[in-house]
C-alpha cells in the first residue's frame, strides 16, 4: 500500500516557480491497477517520479507499507519503473537487460538465470534472449522493458505512458497483456497515461489529475458515469453540458429543472453542490430519442452522422444549445429520422450527473 | 536567406576553396617530399633516398627525445583524461549548482590564457619547487602537459555525456544500481568513444607542444618538438623533414583509428 500524503512539488528555475503537484494525497492499495490520468503537464508523471525517487517532493510524505520512501535514494526503493522511452541498455542483450536489476541485488548466478528465463517466458521473448535491443521491434522492446522491471519482483511497478509509442493495434494487444501480467504477478501497478480509453479499459481505479491536483478518484465506471466536476466530465469521453437549476438534493439523488421546464431525476455528488444554477452532464449514449419514461427536451434534428458501430444525432434544442446523442446501430436498420424532424430527447430517471462547478 | 541559396554555386567559390587547400596542404606536401631528398638541402631536390630517415632513426638524441615525448604524452594523457572524465561528470550530472559557469571557465582556462603566460608562470612556480626539493625529473613536464591537456580531453567527453540518454542511468538506478555501479555498468560502456577521442586529442596536443615544454624543461629534457626547434637554429637538413613526416604519419594513423573505432560503436 502506497500512501501519498499532502505531497507538493514546486519547480524553481529561471522563470516563475511552477507548481507541478499541489497538496496531493492518495492511497494506492495492494495488488491494484491504479491509473494516473490527465492531460500533459497535469503532474501525473511528476507524481510517478516522486514515488520512484527521481524527484524530491517540496513537501509531504510518501510511504510504502508504512516505510518512508522520500528519504531513500531510488536504488533502495522496492519499486521499478517502465520508462516511456523504455530506456533499454543499448550495449546489452535482451537477457542481460532483464538480468540487470537482479545482478545489482547480488542474487546468486543460478537464481538470476532462472528468473531471467521465467521473465522471458512471461513476456514471450524466449527466442529473442540473445538479441541486441536495437535488433528488436518497438513492441518487443516494450515487453523487454516490462520484464526487466518485473524481474526483481518489486512491490510496485511504475509505468510512465509505456504504450504511447506503439501503433494502435499493438497498443490494444499490450493493454490486455499488461492486465494479464498484473493479475499473474500480483504486483501493484501505477500507470500514467493521458489516454482516457486506456485508463478505462485497464484500471481498477483511476485518479484524474489536472493542474497538479487530483480532481477525482474512482473506478472506471464511477469516473465515466458519475464525473464529479466539469473537467473530469469533459476530459473523459464526450459529454453534453446543460445549464439547469438544482431544485433539491438528497444524498446522491437530485431533482433539477431542465431548460425545457421539465423536472428530471438525476445523480449528484454527495457534497459540494447546493440548490441553484448548476451544470448537468449527460453522456451522448445515455439519452434516448425513442421516448419512454423520463424528462423531455424537445428540439429539431440538425445533423445525423453515421459512424459504423453507432449513429450520432445532433439536436438543436428549443431555447438554444445543441445536444448530441449516440445510438448503437442494428443490422438492416432503416434510417427513420432525417434532418429537420422534430424530436424529443428523453432523459430516463437517473440519467445525468450534476457537476460540482 | 533566399530559397535555393547554395554557397557552392557562388562565383569564385571553387577558386577560394582551392586556394585554401593549397595554402593548407602544399607546405606539408613539400615537407614530406623533401624528407626523401638525397641531398642535404631542404629546398633543392637531388633524388630519392631513405637516408634522412635512417639518420634520424640512428640519432641517439632523436631516440631519447622521442622516448621522452612518448613517456610525457602517455602520462599526461592518462592524468588529463581521468581528470576530464571526473570534471565532465560533475558538470553534466549534478544539475546546475552555484558557480557552475565559474567551474566551467576554470576547466577551460588553458584554452583562453595565452600559452606563454602559463609557460612563464609554470617556469617560476616549478623553479621554486626545484629549489625547495632538489628534484629535477620529468615530473614537472608531465604535470604541465596534464594541465593544458585537460580541456582538450574534457570537450569530447562532456559532449558525449550530454548526448547520452539520461533515462538509461535513471533506469539503472531504479534497478538497484548504486551510483558507482551505474557508472561502471551503464555510463562508462557508453562513454568509451568520448574518452578515446579525448585521450587521443590530449596525446596529440602533448606530443606537439613546444612553448610550455621549452620553458619548463630542465637541461637534457628535450622532447621531439623542442629538439627539432634546437636543430633548426643550427643547420637545417631534411632530417627535420623526416622526423616531421613520421609525426604526421602517427597523427594520421591515430585519426583514422579513431574514425573507425567510433564508427563501429554506432
Amino acid at each position: 500500500m502506497i500512501e501519498i500524503n499532502e505531497v507538493s512539488k514546486i519547480f524553481t528555475g529561471r522563470g516563475a516557480p511552477f507548481t507541478a503537484l499541489d497538496n496531493v494525497s492518495v492511497t494506492i492499495r495492494e495488488n491494484e491497477f491504479f491509473t494516473l490520468l490527465g492531460p500533459s503537464g497535469c503532474g501525473k508523471t511528476t507524481l510517478l517520479r516522486v514515488i520512484a525517487g527521481f524527484i524530491d517532493p517540496t513537501k509531504g510524505t510518501v510511504t510504502l507499507d508504512g516505510q518512508d520512501l522520500v528519504s531513500l535514494p531510488p536504488y533502495k526503493r522496492p519499486v521499478n519503473t517502465v520508462f516511456q522511452s523504455y530506456a533499454l541498455f543499448p550495449h546489452m542483450t535482451v537477457a542481460q537487460n532483464i538480468a540487470f536489476g537482479l545482478e545489482m541485488l547480488d542474487k546468486p548466478r543460478a537464481e538470476v538465470k532462472k528468473t531471467v528465463d521465467e521473465m522471458l517466458a512471461l513476456v514471450r521473448m524466449t527466442e529473442m534472449a540473445d538479441r541486441k535491443t536495437s535488433e528488436i521491434s518497438g513492441g518487443q522492446q516494450q515487453r523487454v522493458a516490462l520484464a526487466r522491471a518485473l524481474a526483481p519482483r518489486p512491490k510496485v511497478l511504475l509505468l510512465d505512458e509505456p504504450l504511447s509509442a506503439l501503433d494502435f493495434k499493438l497498443r490494444k494487444d499490450m493493454q490486455l497483456e499488461l492486465k494479464r501480467l498484473q493479475s499473474e504477478t500480483g504486483i501493484t501497478f501505477v500507470f500514467v497515461t493521458h489516454d482516457q480509453e486506456e485508463a478505462l479499459t485497464m484500471s481498477d481505479r483511476i485518479a484524474v489529475m489536472n493542474a497538479g491536483k487530483i480532481r477525482q478518484i474512482g473506478g472506471p465506471r464511477d469516473i465515466y458515469d458519475h464525473p464529479a466536476e466539469r473537467f473530469v466530465a469533459d476530459f473523459i469521453g464526450d459529454t453534453n453540458f446543460l445549464d439547469v437549476e438544482l431544485l433539491s438534493i438528497a444524498g446522491e439523488q437530485a431533482t433539477v429543472r431542465l431548460p425545457s421546464g421539465a423536472e428530471a431525476q438525476v445523480r449528484a455528488p454527495g457534497e459540494g453542490v447546493a440548490p441553484g444554477p448548476v451544470t448537468l452532464a449527460v453522456r451522448p449514449e445515455h439519452a434516448s430519442l425513442s421516448g419512454g419514461a423520463g424528462a423531455v427536451l424537445p428540439g429539431t434534428l440538425a445533423n445525423v452522422v453515421y459512424f459504423g458501430t453507432d449513429t450520432h444525432y445532433h439536436v438543436d434544442l428549443d431555447g438554444g444549445g445543441r445536444f448530441v446523442l449516440r445510438q448503437q446501430n442494428q443490422p438492416d436498420q432503416a434510417q427513420t429520422r432525417t434532418v429537420g424532424d422534430r424530436v424529443e430527447v428523453t432523459l430516463a430517471p437517473g440519467v445525468g450527473q450534476v457537476l460540482r462547478d | 536567406m533566399a530559397k535555393g541559396f547554395d554557397i557552392r554555386r557562388q562565383t569564385g567559390f571553387a577558386t577560394v576553396a582551392m586556394a585554401c587547400f593549397v595554402i593548407l596542404y602544399l607546405p606539408i606536401v613539400l615537407l614530406v617530399v623533401y624528407s626523401f631528398n638525397a641531398g642535404t638541402s631542404v629546398a633543392i631536390w637531388e633524388g630519392f633516398s631513405w637516408r634522412w630517415y635512417q639518420t634520424a632513426w640512428q640519432n641517439e638524441q632523436v631516440q631519447a627525445a622521442t622516448i621522452r615525448s612518448l613517456v610525457i604524452a602517455s602520462w599526461a594523457t592518462v592524468i588529463a583524461t581521468s581528470c576530464a572524465v571526473l570534471a565532465a561528470l560533475a558538470t553534466t550530472r549534478q544539475g546546475t549548482f552555484r558557480g557552475y559557469t565559474f567551474v566551467f571557465a576554470m576547466i577551460n582556462q588553458p584554452l583562453m590564457v595565452p600559452e606563454i603566460v602559463t609557460a612563464v608562470a609554470l617556469l617560476i612556480f616549478f623553479a621554486m619547487i626545484k629549489v625547495a626539493t632538489g628534484y629535477t625529473g620529468l615530473f614537472y613536464l608531465i604535470i604541465a602537459h596534464s594541465a593544458f591537456c585537460i580541456p582538450f580531453a574534457y570537450m569530447p567527453i562532456r559532449a558525449r555525456l550530454q548526448g547520452m540518454d539520461l533515462s538509461l542511468e535513471q533506469a539503472a538506478m531504479d534497478l538497484y544500481g548504486t551510483p558507482w555501479r551505474v557508472f561502471r555498468r551503464v555510463t562508462l560502456p557508453q562513454l568509451w568513444p568520448g574518452i578515446l577521442a579525448g585521450a587521443m586529442l590530449a596525446f596529440v596536443i602533448s606530443l606537439d607542444d613546444v612553448v610550455i615544454t621549452e620553458f619548463v624543461k630542465s637541461a637534457g629534457q628535450d622532447t621531439l618538438p623542442t629538439y627539432m626547434l634546437g636543430q633548426l637554429r643550427r643547420v637545417v637538413t631534411p632530417e627535420v623533414n623526416a622526423i616531421s613526416t613520421a609525426l604526421l604519419a602517427i597523427s594520421v594513423v591515430l585519426v583514422i583509428a579513431f574514425f573507425f573505432l567510433s564508427r563501429n560503436k554506432k
